[in-house]
This record gives structure tokens, sequence and C-alpha cells, in this order.
């Protein structure tokens, strides 16, 4: 009967190691297949030089440069919406209805498919503002996509900072609102980069929603102000699989893309939760 | 308080509200530029008709096909990321050491962390080949192969939120098992996993809903017919990627436009309704145990 059940236990064990295992190894051999085609893409002009020759030859430059605008654009956008929210859920709002709805909102807000924030960004910034398909309208589109995790990371954060820090503020005879601005936020502000660095992360590989909002297939030049539309490295790989005359060159262009986003993403989520680890060792 | 605490205050409340006026917002967008759609074909004719053809003459709406599709490929992704993702969970929670702990919990945050396009990417050119090769088949852009990749993207969700629900089983638990005799694999199967059952099946609710929406993927490897699929073989267009692929062509205002925005609204409330039963049944849970909710 014992021996029964330990030997029970062995295979048990053994079954949850193999799923483990079969994790660890997707992920590897994801990263093994575009790391070996991607690297033999990459070169100076790669980075830098314009798409030529119908998408066979040349960089894929202006597609890096507006990843980067887009990036940098939805940070402008949620990063001030998100954490002004996570100061008041955790500083303001007592438990009541208020907070109830808001953290409702955010919940829900995170569980919409990406396409659907594409469709309200093509119905609201492309048409009624008449942004058209431009970094602006891609920005701000993709910045609501990213909010929900900028407003849980910072509420995480606000929320970690302990009450002895505010208390003693208080009895200097600080005020809320300086409380909040002198102590609670740069003890938080860790905690709440790391939310922004996830959230690069995010907007940095996004397509679908700037299918209908920001994406061009083709630009012969940079992007030349928030009014353009740009290439974008996502939105770059989905073409070069599906559009064009010579898929073979195509491919190993995309495999360039596609290390490059990797890298990318892989980098700064692993920064993130490195920062986020110690955070929480910090405080407990 | 001071008027200007009171201004801050009010000012904070207010910006506090931009995630619930997004969410109206998108309510209202989808209803806005989805009737119109609904008008012309009726809705039920809309949800249950069985032929989406809404380029040829006279066009037909009806996206059962869509539907059908979206479900077969997250049920297909959910066979394969609920064992997987959830005995990761159970080996992290329960085997794992602390220093394989700290190295296998990040790990499978990266996984999470890849963009959608690569992982349709890698679907495309390495394991759709690789399906058609193995299955004898005419492509290998099919059901199957979506399924495969969604469900290699859901194993992170599961995973995570699974592991939480068992880090917040008591320890009581466990040790009132192990009084008994019962030894650790018992206890897990007959005490852990149980007690925490509903928290493991919001896991599983919430793993659907995020594949139920995922949009680059389905659009490289699921090939695209616009067929209620007959096996798991064949090359289906579920409804994410129906929108990603043709609002480039459809003109806008037209009844093509109106209806992709229609298909929104039905892939929109999919998803509330999943996101609300898992929130419920993660609430229950946590009451359950006798938690903070």
């Amino acid at each position: 009967m014992i021996i029964k059940s330990i030997n029970t236990q062995r295979l048990g064990f053994a079954a949850l190691f193999v799923c483990i295992i079969i994790a660890l190894l997707v992920l590897g051999s994801l990263i093994y297949f575009i790391f070996s085609n991607g690297i033999s893409s990459f070169s100076w002009t790669f980075f830098t030089d314009i798409p030529r020759k119908s998408m066979t030859a040349g960089g894929v430059g202006p597609a890096i440069i507006g990843t980067i605008y887009l990036v940098i654009g939805s940070i402008i956008v949620a990063l001030p919406l998100g954490v002004i929210t996570a100061i008041y859920l955790c500083e303001y709002s007592p438990k009541n209805l208020i907070v109830n709805i808001i953290r409702l909102s955010v919940n829900n807000l995170a569980g919409v498919p990406s396409v659907v924030f594409g469709l309200f960004g093509l119905a609201v910034f492309v048409k009624l503002f008449n942004f058209h398909v431009s970094i602006l309208s891609g920005s701000l589109t993709l910045g609501i996509l990213i909010l929900p995790g900028i407003i849980s990371a910072s509420y995480e954060a606000i929320i970690a900072v302990p009450q002895s820090l505010r208390e003693a503020s208080y009895a200097l005879g600080a005020t809320q609102i300086q409380t909040i601005g002198r102590i609670v936020l740069p003890a938080a502000l860790p905690g709440i980069l790391t939310g922004i660095i996830l959230g690069v992360g995010r907007a940095a590989g996004e397509t679908a929603p700037i299918l209908f909002t920001a994406a061009t297939f083709y630009a012969r030049t940079y992007p030349t102000s928030i009014m353009s539309d740009t290439m974008a490295l996502p939105y770059h790989i989905y073409v070069l699989m599906t559009e064009g005359t010579h898929p073979e060159v195509q491919k190993m262009i995309a495999y360039g893309c596609a290390l490059i986003l990797l890298i990318l993403v892989l980098a700064v989520s692993g920064i993130a939760i490195y920062l986020r680890q110690r955070q929480r060792r910090k405080y407990g | 308080m001071k008027i200007s605490e009171k201004i801050y205050k009010n000012t904070f409340m207010v910006v506090a509200f931009s995630s619930l006026v997004f969410l109206t917002g998108i309510v209202l967008v989808l209803f806005i530029e989805g009737l119109p759609a609904f008008s012309v074909t009726g809705v039920l004719s809309f949800i249950f008709g069985k032929s989406w053809y809404p380029t040829s003459t006279p066009p037909e709406f009806g996206i059962m096909p869509l539907i059908s599709a979206s479900f077969v490929v997250s049920v297909g992704a959910m066979l394969f990321a609920i064992p997987i993702g959830i005995g990761s969970a159970l080996y992290i929670h329960e085997i794992a050491g602390e220093k394989q702990k700290m190295f296998l919990k990040p790990i499978i945050e990266l996984l999470g962390a890849i963009p959608s396009i690569i992982f349709g990417f890698f679907g495309m050119v390495i394991v759709a080949p690789l399906v058609q090769k193995l299955f004898n088949l005419s492509t290998g852009q099919c059901a199957f192969t979506g399924a495969l990749i969604l469900g290699v993207m859901a194993i992170p969700v599961v995973c995570s939120i699974a592991e939480d629900a068992l880090s917040v089983v008591p320890r009581s638990f466990r040790e009132a098992s192990f009084a008994l005799g019962a030894n650790r694999w018992q206890t897990l199967w007959k005490v852990i996993i149980p007690a925490a059952g509903s928290g493991i099946s919001t896991a599983i609710v919430l793993g659907i809903s995020r594949v139920m929406g995922e949009t680059m993927t389905v659009l490289l490897v699921t090939g695209g017919a616009a067929q209620i699929p007959n096996s798991i073989f064949s090359p289906v267009r579920p409804m994410t990627s129906t929108i990603a692929a043709e609002m480039g062509e459809a003109a806008v205002g037209g009844t093509h436009f109106h209806a992709l925005f229609a298909i929104g609204l039905v892939l929109f409330v999919i998803t509330l309704i999943l996101n609300m039963i898992a929130e419920y049944i993660g609430r229950k849970y946590r009451l359950k145990l006798g938690l903070d909710v």
C-alpha cells in the first residue's frame, strides 16, 4: 500500500516535471529559431536604411523609429492617467462604490481584445477627431491599451509604501498633497518604473491596435510629425509575410525584424521583472 | 481641508474615471458603428447566418463560421494550455525549491511578454510546415496549428493565475493532511487542488478569454477560409482575424464596415462575459478561504 502510493507520487511528480519542461522547451525553441535565422540579416544598413526594391533589400529603419515613436507616445498618454488613478485609489478614496466602479472598469478594460481597441481608435481618433491614420491616433490607442497595466503596477507600488512614512510626514505638518508628492511617489517610483517598462514592451509588440490607426505598410522616409502615418516593426513583419512577390527573401527580413522585437521585449521585460523582485525583497 | 487640497482631490477623481470613460466609449463605438449592420441583416441572421461573403453580390453577412472558428481554435488551445499551464503551476508551487522558483517564475512571465506577432510568425514559418508534413495536409495553416500556438500563448496566463490560486491555500490545510499520514502527492491531489479548484478555474476562464481575443497569431496561422470548420485540420477564419484582415478593404460607412464593428461587438460581449465569470468565481473563492476580497 505504501509502496504503491510512493510510486503514484513519483509518477505524478514526473508528469508535472514534464509539463514545465514542455513550457521551457517551447520558449527555448522559439528563441533559438528566431535568433539563428534572424541574426544573419543584422547589419548597419538593416537598422538605418529604408526598405528598397519592393521590400527585398535595404533596411527597416523607418519601422524601428516608428515603433519608438509609438512607444513614447503611448507612455505619454498612459503614464499621467495611470499614476493619478492609482494615487486616487490608494490615497484618497474611501472603500466605497466609486472605487468599486473604477476597479471594475480597469479590470474589464484590461480584458478587452486588442483588435477592439483598434476599432475604437479607428472610429474615435481617426474618424471622429480627424487625426487620420497617424502616430497621434496610434499612440492614443496604444496608450489606452496599456493603461490598465500602468494602473495596477502603480497601485501595487503606492500601496506598498509603509503607512509610517505618511504619518511621519503629516506629523511634520505636511498637507496630503505634499505628502503624496514628496514622500509617497518618490518611495513608489521604482515600482511605477517597472510598470512603465512592462508597458513599453507591450506597446512595442502590439499590432492589431495600430493596423487601422497608425501603420502604413511602406514608407520612403522617416515620419516627420505626429500627424504622419508610420511603419512599425510588428506590422512590418505582418506585411512581409502576407504581401509582396519574393516570399523567401522577405521571410529572412521578417526574421530580422522579429529578432529586433524579441530582443527588445525580452530585455525590457527582463529588466522590469528583475526590478520588481528586488523591490519586493526590500519591502518583504 | 484647504481649498487647494479639495481641488487636487476632485481633479484626481475625475482622472481616475478615465478607465470607465474609455470602457464606455468602446461600448458606445461598437454599438453606434455596429448596429447599422444588424438593421440590414437582422440580429439573428447576422449571428446565426451560415455564410460570410461580404464582397460578393449580393453580399452575405452571417458570422456563424467566424464564431465557430473562434470557439474551435480557443477550445483546442485550452486542451494544450490547461494541462501544461496547471502542471507547470503545480510544479513551481509544489516541487521547485526557492532557487528554481526564482528562475522559473520569471521565465514563464517572459513567455507571456512575447508579442503575438512573433508567435504568429513562428507558427507560420516553423510550426505550420511541420504540421503539414506530420499529418500529410494540403496546408499547415489550419485550426490545429492555430490552437497549438494559441495554447502556448495561454500557458503563462493559466500558469501564473493558477500559481496565485495555489499560493493562497492556507498552510494549515497541508499540515492537517500530513498529520493524517498522507504523502505529498495525496495532499496535493486530494487537499490542495480541491481547495484551489475555483481559483484554478478562474485561470482557465481567463485563458479562454485571452485566447479568444488574440488577433495576429490567428491571422497568420489559421489559413483564413470563412467556413464552418468540419475538421480540426480545416483552414478557419476566427472573428478577430476577420476584422483585422478585412477592415482595410471595407469602404468606410458601408455595410461591410459596420458588419466588422458588429463582429467586434459580439467579440467584446463574449470576452466581457468570460471576464465577469472569472471575477465572480475568484471573489467567491477568496471568500471561501476566508481572505480579503
